[in-house]
Order: structure tokens, then sequence, then C-alpha cells
């Protein structure tokens, strides 16, 4: 197990990563931002990046087990209640609620 | 209140509470996310505590998740430092769109690059955001973060008592990113080959650079973009 020392060392460390990468882009782009094509970028990155991250979150998902079976149906779940009512906090809690039900019965191990 | 406020103070009351409305629908997703988070703190043996320190003081969700497992195999500083970089990479791309400009003070700018995660940045990039002040923009960071240290508090202290047999809380993480990226294309209707540009990015680096699939998927995405762009620009390039 860590001690408190290695702890707060991980901590700073990680603090201090995520903190520069997003910190020095902006020092760095100023003379871009009013570039055409960086705002061309910028207005289409957001969907991609959300797009990514959720293929990010699924990447481990044993496709060949029936597993997989409980973050598809609950990723549905979530799909079609944002589809269907566009409530943010809803949709991310259906989904999310359908899963825990799922690994904690049905494919419980 | 009775007494008059100084003009920083006036405005500042409808922009906060204005952030807070924005906040509400997809900051609220990150209480679930939070639990589940202090939840995994309190399972992996570590003191309830430290859901709130690795939540107030990193900040960076999906990341935070994977540390748990490196503190807990005691994990080198460098392989921390590295896995911190991999996969928060992401926000590099950020500077590119989120609206720092409108930030005003050093300690606002500060604190609004420190909380620059995936769903401010959602947020403050929608068509939505367009009208929004700096001030309203830190506020919204400000919940947010809020709602998530809060969360992973939570979580740690109920840790002790959910039973063992409930799982799969982490999942929350997955139903945000879907949320996002289904609100995102509604800014641009019609813009149908983004979506697949950054789908098919993310299946080729998944296929091709599993171990490094967000900084591949992102740097695709970003070149498949630049391609398009020059492909079917209209003007001259040299304008």
């Amino acid at each position: 197990m860590p001690d408190t020392p290695y702890l707060i060392a991980a901590v700073t460390v990680s603090a201090a990563v995520t903190w520069a990468l997003r910190a020095l882009p902006f020092a760095a782009l100023a003379p871009l931002r009013s570039s055409a094509t960086v705002q061309y970028l910028s207005t289409r990155m957001p969907a991609g990046v959300m797009l990514i991250l959720l293929v990010y979150c699924l990447r481990d998902l044993p496709l060949t087990e029936t597993r997989a079976l409980a973050p598809a149906l609950a990723l549905t779940v979530t799909a079609a209640l944002h589809l269907w009512r566009r409530n943010a906090l809803l949709s991310i809690l259906g989904g999310t609620a359908t899963h825990v039900v799922l690994m904690s019965t049905v494919f419980a191990r | 209140m009775g007494t008059p406020g100084t003009p920083a103070a006036v405005t500042d009351v409808p922009d906060r509470s204005a952030a807070f409305k924005d906040s509400t629908s997809v900051g609220l997703g990150l209480v679930p996310l939070g639990l589940a988070f202090g939840l995994l703190v309190t399972r992996s043996g570590l003191d309830w505590w430290w859901a709130t320190a690795f939540t107030t003081l990193i900040y960076a969700g999906s990341f935070e998740f994977l540390l748990i497992g490196l503190v807990v195999a005691v994990a080198p500083l460098a392989t921390v430092a590295l896995t911190a970089l991999l996969v928060n990479i992401r926000h590099l791309f950020y500077a590119l769109s989120f609206p720092l400009d409108r930030v005003k003070g050093s300690l606002g700018r500060a604190y609004s690059t420190f909380a620059l995660t995936d769903e401010a940045y959602a947020l403050a990039t929608g068509e939505r955001a367009r009208s929004w002040s700096g001030r309203r923009i830190v506020w919204l960071q400000v919940f947010m973060q809020v709602y998530w240290a809060a969360g992973a508090t939570a979580g740690a202290l109920l840790g002790a008592v959910l039973p063992g047999s409930v799982t799969g809380l982490d999942f929350a993480l997955t139903a945000l990113f879907a949320v996002l990226a289904l609100d995102a294309p509604r800014d641009r209707r019609g813009d149908l080959p983004t979506p697949l540009l950054a789908l098919l990015a993310a299946v080729v680096a998944r296929l091709l650079f599993p171990e490094q699939l967000l900084l591949a998927a992102f740097a695709l995405f970003t070149a498949g973009l630049l391609a398009r762009r020059f492909a079917t620009a209209g003007e001259p390039r040299h304008a």
C-alpha cells in the first residue's frame, strides 16, 4: 500500500502535468487565434473530441463475452433517453442505473 | 441585500446565477461519477479523504480513475506523470477553441485553465455559450468542480456502507461522454462528416495504437479536419 508522502507526490505530479497541458497551449496559441483555419477547427472539434472520448471509455469492452451486453445496453438506454428527452441528467442517471443493475445482478461475477 | 455593492459585485450575481443554471444539467452528471470515484477510492484501501484531495487538487475525471490503480500499485512517479500526460493530452487541443480571452484577471485565468475539463470545454464552446461572459464561464467551472469534489467525498464516505455487490457505477463517465457527443452536433446540424471522421479516427487508433488510443485518435482527427478544410476551401489559400 502507498504511504502518504508517495500519495502527495503522485497528486502533485498529476496536478502539475494536467494543468500544464491545459495552460501552456493558450500562451503558444495567442498568435493563432485570428487564423481562419484555427477558427474552422474550433467549431468542429468539440463534437469529435467527445466521440473519441466515448470510444476511449469503451476501448476495453470484452466483445467476445456476454458481459459486454451490460455497457452496450446501458449506452443504448443513455442515447435513447437523450434523443427522446434531451435531459442530460436523466440520460446519465438512467444509463448508469441500468449498468449498475445489470452488473450487480445478471452479469455479477 | 440592503446595501449597494460595487459594480463588480452587482454584475457578479447574475453571472453566478446564470452559471449555476448552465452547470446543472451536465454538472449534476458529475455527482454520480464523483460517487463512483469516491467509492473506488475507499474500496482500493485508501482513506476517504483522499477522494476529496484528488478531486480538489487534480480535477481530471477519467485520469483520476486511472490514478487510483497507479497509486495502489505504488507506480513510479515517472509512470504517473507519463500516464497523466498521455491520458490528458487531449487538453492541448482545447486551447484552440476555449474562450479564455473572455476571462479577465490572472487569478480567473489561472483557475479557468486549471479547471478546463472536458465538460467545461463542451459547455463553453457550445452555441449557447457564444454570449457568455468570462465571469460566467469561471463560475460554471467552480460549480462543476464542487459537484465533482462533493460527489467524490460523499462516495468515499458511502464506501463503507454500500454492499460489495453493487458495481458498475463507473459507467457514469461513459454515459457523460455519450450525452456530450449527442449534444455537440446539434450546434452544427448537417455537419455529419465531422463525427464520422472522429469515429473513424478513434477506431483506427484503437486498432493500430491501442496503448496510445487518445493521442493517436486526436492527432488523426485533427489531421483529417485540416485535410478536409484544405481540400474543400473555396477561398485562395494565400489569403
